[in-house]
């Protein structure tokens, strides 16, 4: 483990931005943290999280996939990918990590995306340790300990140092980098900075919520649940809820026409919207009940059922903040759950 | 004046559904940590007493529900407006959008709502409950105990800036109504008038660029009510999820501005609900200001039935370039 005083954390990030660009969370002009390129004076948020999620990085809201140019009869199809350049996350939080593997189930399974596989093999997450959850979090329900988080290095910040431990190669690598500002030191400190968490996780309001009712054999016991008429009663039918979560991860893809051919690109979808996976038979759902149904059975049952048992939420909470109505997948597990 | 409470309120809808005039009520459902209040239908005595809330976190306006909900052949519905709400349900009732038969109206005042941003921006992330205290708010935090807040100090912004106390519509008052109130709520489209163009483009730049296109502005609009809008519709050409490039976002929301000038009534629900924190009551608000200065006073909703200026022709009306011209002087 290493040690770096924060009086020397400018110099830290400096230091790591000559060798890869960086982003942390950075409080913007409204008050909120959001993911910001690291430049000179650039200050790093206390807030707990973003309101978006890291998964801009690895999966961003649009991308172009390929052009196609025509001409008179021909088509020719431009391949306009390129070859991403390393880049560093600073300070992603233990639930967008956990997030990160569960985006890597869908893209990185058999067909590989090769779009996010590029971006994810350049990108070196450097996680950081909670030390003040919120009220809306609930990451522990899923297994995820915020005192612990993943990546490829792991970070404490107490009153006045950040120590740091390398957790892949990548990691090591890294760390090297900036040996000159830090100092090899024992885990004492950082231990010490995990009980504390680990404390304040236990006294968390949402410390009991459990997801043992759910899981990838429940289609028969969910689907068609009385509940859902009333938790979907209200439901707005934005795109919030998905679009701020760190592992919704349903995409469409469209046709830009330009004068001289075609964009194709990718984008952000939501189960929420009336349009979301349209087929030329119509639409498969046409409720807003079994569009708000699709997105929490797609978290609780589905994902489960076709990933070993993995929830598909990370309990970042951030439905529990954004959204219009206050209804979130925490109301929706305890009502289903029968602890409402 | 009378103090609206959840008792009296809830004594109201059990009335209600006891005699029959009602078959359910729409109200604010209690959630996990007292400001995260969801709108819910309750068809019960019961089921109110259980969960149903009146407090700083009512803000939620009920008015564009009503469409939906009477086009369910299912009796009356009871629904508590505020008095910026009954604005918004005379200008969904002038737009011919919901069946007034099956409503039960109860106006109830309204002393303004607290906004959960500014509450943290004081006492900090970690909130687990929020108790009233006369004018003051008591915050039950994780990491720093108790917190004592005024009020006045946690109001919404549109509170802050309300711009009527009065009822406009009810079948039913709980207390009494107030006054139209006149608010500073232009204040802040006047700063932007005096910006100079860059400015002005600079600063809507900044805001808009954080929009993700979630559409709840869109979703939450009580004048937003197309069936099937032309930003959710793949045959329309323009349906967008995403953010094409840096002009596509400005697009969505100038548009959407137009779209609902001389009918958005200022409720403030699309700067309530943007996930991102975009003032978007300031677009709004520059058209309402815009059209009380070319056409006379008008406030959207104020009366059903009436032809709002720019959907109506007056002889004295002013030419369409002068609005263009006069709008551009004083921007």
């Amino acid at each position: 483990m290493r040690k770096c005083s924060l009086t020397n954390l400018d110099a830290l990030l400096r230091t790591m931005a000559d060798t890869a660009t960086v982003y942390l969370p950075v409080d913007g002009s409204d008050g909120r943290a959001h993911f910001t390129k690291w430049e000179d004076g650039v200050k790093m948020s206390e807030a707990l999280n973003t309101v978006r999620s890291a998964k801009d990085f690895f999966f961003p809201q649009t991308e172009n996939l390929v052009d196609f140019k025509v001409e008179g009869k021909t088509i020719e199809v431009i391949d306009t990918r390129e070859e991403c350049e390393d880049f560093v996350i600073f300070g992603v939080r233990a639930c967008d990590v956990r997030s990160f593997e569960i985006l890597d189930r869908v893209f990185l399974a058999d067909p590989v995306d090769t779009y996010y596989k590029n971006r994810r093999e350049h990108g070196i997450i450097v996680s950081m340790a909670c030390n003040k959850p919120s009220e809306t979090c609930f990451c522990r329900t899923f297994g995820i300990d915020a005192a612990a988080p993943g990546g490829d290095i792991v970070c404490y910040k107490t009153e006045d140092a950040l120590y740091l431990d390398a957790l892949t190669e990548k990691g090591q690598a890294l760390l090297a980098k900036l040996d000159a500002l830090t100092e090899e030191c024992d885990t004492a400190a950082a231990d010490a900075q995990k009980d504390l968490i680990r404390d304040r996780l236990d006294k968390l309001p949402l410390n009991n919520l459990s997801a043992d009712a759910f899981g990838g054999d429940k289609l028969d016991t969910f689907f068609n649940a009385p509940e859902w008429k009333e938790l979907s009663a209200t439901c707005l039918g934005c795109g919030t809820c998905t679009f701020v979560c760190p592992t919704c991860q349903c995409y469409d893809i469209k046709d830009f026409k330009t004068n001289k051919g075609v964009q194709r690109f990718r984008c952000w979808d939501s189960c929420m919207y009336s349009d979301f996976t349209k087929m030329a038979h119509g639409n498969n759902r046409n409720s807003q009940l079994e569009r708000f149904r699709q997105r929490f059975m797609h978290k609780l049952v589905y994902f489960p059922a076709n990933n070993e048992g993995i929830f598909g939420c990370v309990g970042c909470g951030r439905c529990l903040s954004r959204c219009p109505i206050s209804m979130n997948i925490v109301k929706v597990m305890k009502k289903l759950g029968g602890n409402a | 004046m009378q103090k609206v409470t959840r008792e009296i309120l809830l004594a109201k809808a059990a009335e209600l559904l006891s005699s029959g005039t009602v078959n359910r009520v729409l109200g604010w459902k209690a959630g996990e940590f007292t400001y995260d209040v969801t709108p819910a239908l309750f068809t019960t005595a019961a089921e109110l007493e259980k969960d149903f809330v009146y407090g700083p976190f009512s803000g939620a306006n009920f008015s564009k529900y009503l469409v939906k909900e009477t086009r369910r052949d299912e009796g009356k519905v009871l629904v508590f407006l505020k008095p910026c709400d009954t604005y918004s349900f005379n200008q969904l009732l002038t737009e011919h959008r919901f069946d007034r038969e099956r409503v039960y109206a109860v106006g109830i005042p309204c002393d303004g709502m607290a906004d959960i941003q500014r509450i943290k921006a004081q006492a900090g992330d970690g909130i687990c409950g929020v108790d009233c205290d006369g004018d003051n708010l008591i915050v039950h935090t994780l990491y720093d105990g108790d917190k004592t807040l005024a009020m006045a100090d946690c109001l919404a912004e549109r509170c802050v800036n309300c711009k009527s106390k009065k009822h406009v519509a009810y079948d039913e008052l709980i207390g009494e109504t107030g006054e139209v109130i006149d608010s500073h709520r232009f204040d802040e489209v006047e700063k932007l008038e005096k910006m100079t163009e860059d400015e002005r483009f600079a600063f809507w730049q900044n805001e808009l660029s954080r929009c993700i296109r979630c559409n709840a502005c869109r979703d939450v609009c009580p004048a937003c009510t197309c069936e099937k809008c032309v930003f959710g519709n793949p045959e329309s050409g323009v349906e967008n999820k995403a953010i094409a490039d840096s002009f596509e976002e400005k697009m969505f929301h100038v548009i959407r501005a137009f779209h609902v000038a001389g009918r958005c009534t200022d409720c403030g629900e699309c700067s309530r609900v943007c996930p991102q924190n975009i003032p978007l009551h300031l677009l709004n608000r520059k058209f309402i200001r815009d059209i009380d200065n070319f056409y006379d006073e008008y406030q959207a909703g104020a009366e059903v039935g009436q032809r709002a200026p720019l959907v109506n022709y007056k002889l004295e009306d002013l030419e369409p370039s002068e609005a263009v011209e006069r709008s551009c002087d004083h921007a």
